[in-house]
């Protein structure tokens, strides 16, 4: 019984997550349109990518800001509102659960209440800034709408990083940040070279979640506009070649193979950590 | 501010994690102007990110014609159900609720089952390549869907299944297909979670059960698995919430636009040339719903969950 779960969970995991993975690899070498033979066509893909695929350095640099969006702004709100709520106050329970409502909507549903906030002509935002004569395209203009999109993507991003961090400064040991007290340190500096040092554990966990979210972010954009004009990402374009009419099976997995290898880079940090964590 | 170390809830990490703060525990405090100021901020930010569901809500009461005329933030003419009645009516949401159902529940039974078991052999079992396992499911969890997209498209048309399993007669378009992506894709976050919970089991605990002289299988149904059972029901909810909220699986291996589960057949209520987004908050309203009534009555287990798989006690 024993061997046999372990095996159906080890089957099931090497046959539909890390089998697809590798192939994803193989077939990035290849023209393979779904149907045509397999055939080898070395780097090429990675070469028209780099040199004669626009949307790609587009994608690249929405994914660059998306993570670094939701790094350095998103992330620290978070963090904040859960050290703001991690004392005892009143209406805590109403504050937690608005600021986590977000993260319970598909993002496809946050794609389509962006669109009742953003949206040019009857918008709440633009009604909000008074410009109904002068409306601002939101979702439209390929310059601004990955930062309308971006603020969606962070209102839900805030409240996963406010949970994280509210169950993290419920497991400090209170009698370290005491001990600060009574060492004359303020409340800042308690926070950040007591209370943050400890929860390393959490700020790993935080830290993958993001990179993950930022290279995940797909459904979203997808939901607004199909992640065209000023929305592409990697992930949009790794879909449109492989689902798509083109079926450009080798192009799009090179896109995904591109993807993997900056997420790998996170994952092995992260894993080390584990491993580190796990031989103490 | 207030001195942090009076006010901080003062429960000591526990074995259990799921230890909150008894009303017993709770003071009266002096009313400051720190406090009011820590309240202001908060309601301000609360009610500011309540706001755009708030204002899905008010749209979908609304007629298109009159939004249209005067816009998303306007005062309402009239407010009706009409947009829900006819969501639920002529968009067969209800049956898309049933496809959702069909998928939902076995898979995170399924995962629940599978990762228990393997987190205990690996917290528990003296398992040589344990670590190995570990990092293999969890590192599989952390990979990006779209890497896998292809292969698993290709795989799934090659794998036929009997018409009374699928009437696609493969695991392409079928059911079983997505529960078993989801399955193997999820595996590797609740491995990771309920092996870290685990380990925080004194092993006196099964130690006890081993004098008894009792089997693995039975060490494991009835010691650590009842004591597991906080971080079970975290994972429920999370897995519940993430399944249902699934856009892209469902996006790329299924077909038949009758089989969607709801996430996905949302994306449908939009017309070609013509999208009434009123009618679409209707629908965005009906299909959030569940998941925000899970979550508002898991809200304790669910933070006591997230500390589990953060902390190694």
């Amino acid at each position: 019984m024993l061997a046999v779960l372990l095996g159906a969970a080890l089957v099931l995991d090497l046959a539909l997550v890390w089998g697809p993975t590798v192939a994803s690899i193989t077939l990035s070498f290849t023209d393979w349109n779904g149907i045509s033979d397999l055939r080898w066509v070395g780097t090429e893909n990675y070469q028209d990518i780099v040199s004669t695929y626009p949307p790609f350095q587009r994608a690249v640099r929405n994914n660059v800001l998306w993570l670094a969006f939701l790094a350095l702004v998103a992330t620290p709100l978070g963090l904040l509102f859960a050290v703001l709520l991690d004392r005892e106050i009143r209406f805590t329970r109403f504050y937690q659960s608005a600021f986590y409502l977000p993260v319970v909507l598909s993002l496809a549903i946050v794609g389509f209440i962006a669109q009742l906030v953003y949206a040019r002509d009857y918008g709440a935002l633009n009604a909000l800034l008074g410009r109904e004569n002068n409306p601002i395209d939101w979702l439209g203009d390929p310059d601004i709408n990955i930062w309308a999109v971006l603020g969606a993507a962070g209102w839900r991003h805030v409240g996963y990083v406010m949970i994280l961090y509210l169950a993290g400064l419920k497991a400090v040991d209170p009698s370290l940040k005491e001990a600060a007290a009574i060492d004359g340190a303020s409340e800042v500096q308690t926070f950040f070279r007591v209370t943050l040092p400890t929860m390393r554990p959490i700020n790993i966990i935080v830290l993958v979640i993001t990179v993950i979210e930022g290279l995940r972010a797909f459904d979203i954009v997808y939901a607004i506009n199909n992640g065209r004009n000023g929305l592409e990402l990697l992930s949009v374009l790794v879909t449109e070649n492989i689902v798509g009419e083109a079926s450009r099976i080798g192009f799009g997995s090179a896109l995904a193979v591109i993807l993997l290898v900056i997420a790998l880079g996170f994952i092995v940090t992260y894993l080390v950590q584990i491993l580190r964590e796990d031989r103490r | 501010m207030t001195a942090v170390t009076s006010t901080s809830p003062a429960t000591p990490p526990s074995t259990t994690g799921a230890s909150g703060v008894s009303s017993a525990q709770r003071r009266k405090r002096r009313i400051t102007p720190a406090r009011i100021a820590l309240h202001i901020v908060l309601m301000t930010a609360a009610l500011g990110w309540l706001a755009p569901v708030l204002l899905a809500v008010y749209a979908s009461l609304r007629p298109y014609a009159d939004t249209a005329a005067h816009g998303y933030l306007s005062w309402p003419e009239r407010l009706t159900f009409d947009y829900y009645i006819q969501v639920w009516q002529d968009a067969e949401l209800p049956r898309y609720f049933f496809n959702t159902l069909i998928v939902t529940v076995p898979a995170v039974i399924i995962i629940l089952f599978l990762a228990s078991f393997v987190a205990y052999a690996i917290a528990r079992v003296r398992l040589p390549g344990a670590r190995v396992l570990l990092v293999l499911f969890t590192a599989g969890n952390l990979l990006p869907p779209q890497v896998l997209i292809t292969p698993l498209y290709v795989l799934y048309n090659k794998l036929p299944l009997p018409w009374w399993i699928s009437d696609s007669m493969s695991l392409y378009d079928s059911y079983l297909g997505l529960i078993a992506i989801h399955v193997a894709f999820q595996l590797g976050f609740c491995v990771f979670v309920l092996a870290n919970y685990m380990r925080q089991i004194p092993t006196e605990i099964t130690e006890a059960a081993l004098v008894d002289g009792a089997g693995l299988w039975k060490r494991y149904l009835t010691v650590t698995l009842p004591l597991a059972r906080p971080a079970l029901a975290a994972l429920a909810t999370l897995e519940f919430t993430w399944i249902y909220n699934d856009f892209l699986w469902a996006l790329v291996l299924m077909s038949s636009g009758d089989k969607l589960p709801i996430t996905s057949a949302l994306n449908n209520l939009r017309g070609q040339f013509f999208t009434d987004y009123n009618l679409l908050a209707a629908g965005a309203v009906l299909v959030a719903l569940p998941t925000i009534i899970v979550f508002n009555l898991l809200q304790k287990q669910f933070i006591a969950g997230l500390t589990l798989g953060a902390n190694k006690g």
